[in-house]
């Protein structure tokens, strides 16, 4: 019943679950989802650029991805409203992406597998280097998890406790970058950003601690990657947005159970 | 001895306009510091200078080799995506164990609140947390940035008086920023008065009573200015508590807490 790509696409996808959820976390705490869509949409730039210059995407993607998140991060400390700044950046990556890509005569790009994701295009060694990406990803999160989550609560409080902000800042840049690089074969740049809200806003709804979040985040990704892929395979649909649609469907889910346990929290309330 | 924080010519500057000039400060082990000043006097500005908070545009700051600073800023923006239970906000960024959360947090007065989400407390307990936190580090210094804002009197006196025993506890030096007016802290060993620059500094009784202060504060809140005393030494014939009735602030205040 499953074919090799499948399980090669649903290996692909537990990894970038595995890192997507956690980081996505702080996307959401830190309110970054416009960051994060700048980054993902600079990845179809880096796609092209790849193509042009025959460098691997996952390279191009994660030069680019990396240069339009510390533009944004640059622009944004220099008094730009962030939101306007991230705004510009975001769609200009991902317009200049597309023109680029059409010059590229000569080489056939197939720019829709690059804006939803193409599982057929996943390969053994791409396999490989998301596992590789992922795992730097959640290595880098738990080796300053303390640092990072203290600079979300107050930069201030950060810096007295010898931390400095603009260093995890950039430690959550380099992380998205990667999570970007590694995600865009499978769920695509313009979806990636879902990968890293729904599963952790999903998450919030049960979650008691930060930790508990991030791991439920990336579990709530994974159960998003099994049922997605099996959704996709079964009615043959694209495996990314089915895998995005999964997640928002256990997002609407969590909706649900956080108010009927708030329903059923007041009538004990009322009874007792 | 070795001051623990010393800063000279601080110069800061927001939109081209200075809110500190030319200021100069040192805080000895153990010394109560207030600051006090009006809105816009540049007060959490140096406040966040000096614990290394912000950087100064001019001048140099000098902290002792290894000094732990207790910083409770005025405020912290929560965001209510992130669940983050008191007990866990006690360990960021270094890790204690429950056992030692749970003693600051008796020591505060809010035992209770652990497990309780951080975005959840009251003005009063946030403040209380705050506190908390700062005081596990074992701190040489406690810098607090109008710890009592949005607390009702009963409210101000009752975290003056437990940040005095939790002082006298630790045997730390406190700076403490506030634009209360009317309760001071009278352990306070020196007062600053600041509007973007030193006007003026002393002892608390000698601040209220300097041309300086009431330049600035106007001649009307001069005499309404109290000093927040401790039972046993209080007097209402000390100077500042001038044009109070005899059940002043201050006494109604320490009586309410106790």
């Amino acid at each position: 019943m499953f074919d090799d790509f499948m399980i090669r696409a649903f290996a692909a996808g537990v990894a970038v679950a595995f890192a997507a959820g956690p980081l996505g976390c702080f996307v959401v705490w830190r309110r970054m989802a416009y960051f994060g869509d700048a980054t993902a949409h600079a990845a179809i730039l880096g796609v092209a650029l790849a193509f042009w210059f025959s460098l691997s995407v996952l390279a191009g993607v994660l030069l680019t991805s990396l240069a339009v998140a510390l533009l944004a991060v640059w622009l944004g400390g220099r008094g730009h409203a962030m939101d306007t700044a991230l705004g510009v950046l975001a769609h200009s990556a991902l317009a200049f992406g597309v023109v680029a890509a059409s010059f590229l005569s000569g080489v056939r790009l197939d720019l829709q597998g690059f804006l939803f994701g193409d599982i057929l295009t996943l390969s053994d060694r791409d396999l490989w280097l998301i596992w590789s990406g992922a795992l730097v990803v959640v290595a880098l999160l738990v080796w300053r998890w303390q640092a990072l989550l203290t600079a979300t609560i107050s930069d201030d409080l950060a810096r007295v406790s010898g931390i400095d902000p603009r260093r995890e800042r950039l430690i959550l840049s380099v992380a998205l970058a990667i999570v970007v690089a590694v995600s865009v074969k499978l769920i695509g740049a313009l979806l990636i950003s879902a990968m890293l809200i729904i599963p952790a806003a999903t998450a919030r709804a049960g979650a008691r601690s930060p930790e508990g979040m991030a791991s439920g985040a990336a579990g709530i990704g994974m159960l998003a990657v099994a049922g997605g892929l099996f959704a996709a395979s079964r009615f043959d649909t694209p495996a990314g947005p089915t895998i995005v649609t999964t997640a928002a469907a256990l997002f609407v889910l969590s909706l649900i159970g956080g108010y009927l346990r708030g329903e059923a929290r007041g009538r004990l309330r009322l009874r007792g | 001895m070795q001051p623990l924080i010393r800063a000279e010519g601080l110069r800061v500057c927001r939109a081209g306009r200075a809110v500190l000039e030319g200021v100069s400060i040192s805080i000895a082990p153990g010394e109560i510091v207030t600051v006090i000043g009006p809105n816009g006097s540049g007060k959490t500005t140096l406040l966040r200078v000096l614990v290394g908070a912000l950087r100064p545009d001019e001048g140099r700051v000098w902290r002792r080799p290894g000094l732990a600073i207790g910083y409770v800023p005025q405020r912290l923006f929560l965001d209510r995506s992130l669940p983050l239970s008191v007990g866990r906000f006690l360990s960021l960024p270094e890790r204690h164990d429950a056992a030692e959360g749970a003693a600051a947090l008796h020591r505060v007065g809010i035992a209770d609140c652990a497990d309780q989400p951080l975005a959840a407390l009251s003005g009063g307990q946030f403040q209380r947390a705050l506190l908390a936190r700062a005081i596990l580090g074992r701190p040489d210094i406690l810098a607090l940035d109008e710890p009592t804002q949005g607390l009702d009197q009963p409210g101000i006196a009752g975290f003056y008086r437990l940040l005095e025993e939790v002082r006298a506890e630790l045997g730390c030096a406190v700076l403490l920023v506030s634009h209360d007016l009317h309760v001071v802290m009278a352990a306070s060993d020196r007062v600053i008065c600041l509007n973007a620059h030193v006007c003026c500094e002393g002892a608390p009784a000698v601040v209220s009573e300097a041309p300086e202060y009431r330049a600035l504060f106007g001649a009307g809140t001069g005499g309404t200015m109290a000093l927040y005393q401790h039972h046993h030494d209080h007097s209402h014939d000390s100077p500042g508590i001038g044009g109070h009735p005899p059940e002043g602030d201050a006494e109604r205040e320490t009586a309410n807490v106790r």
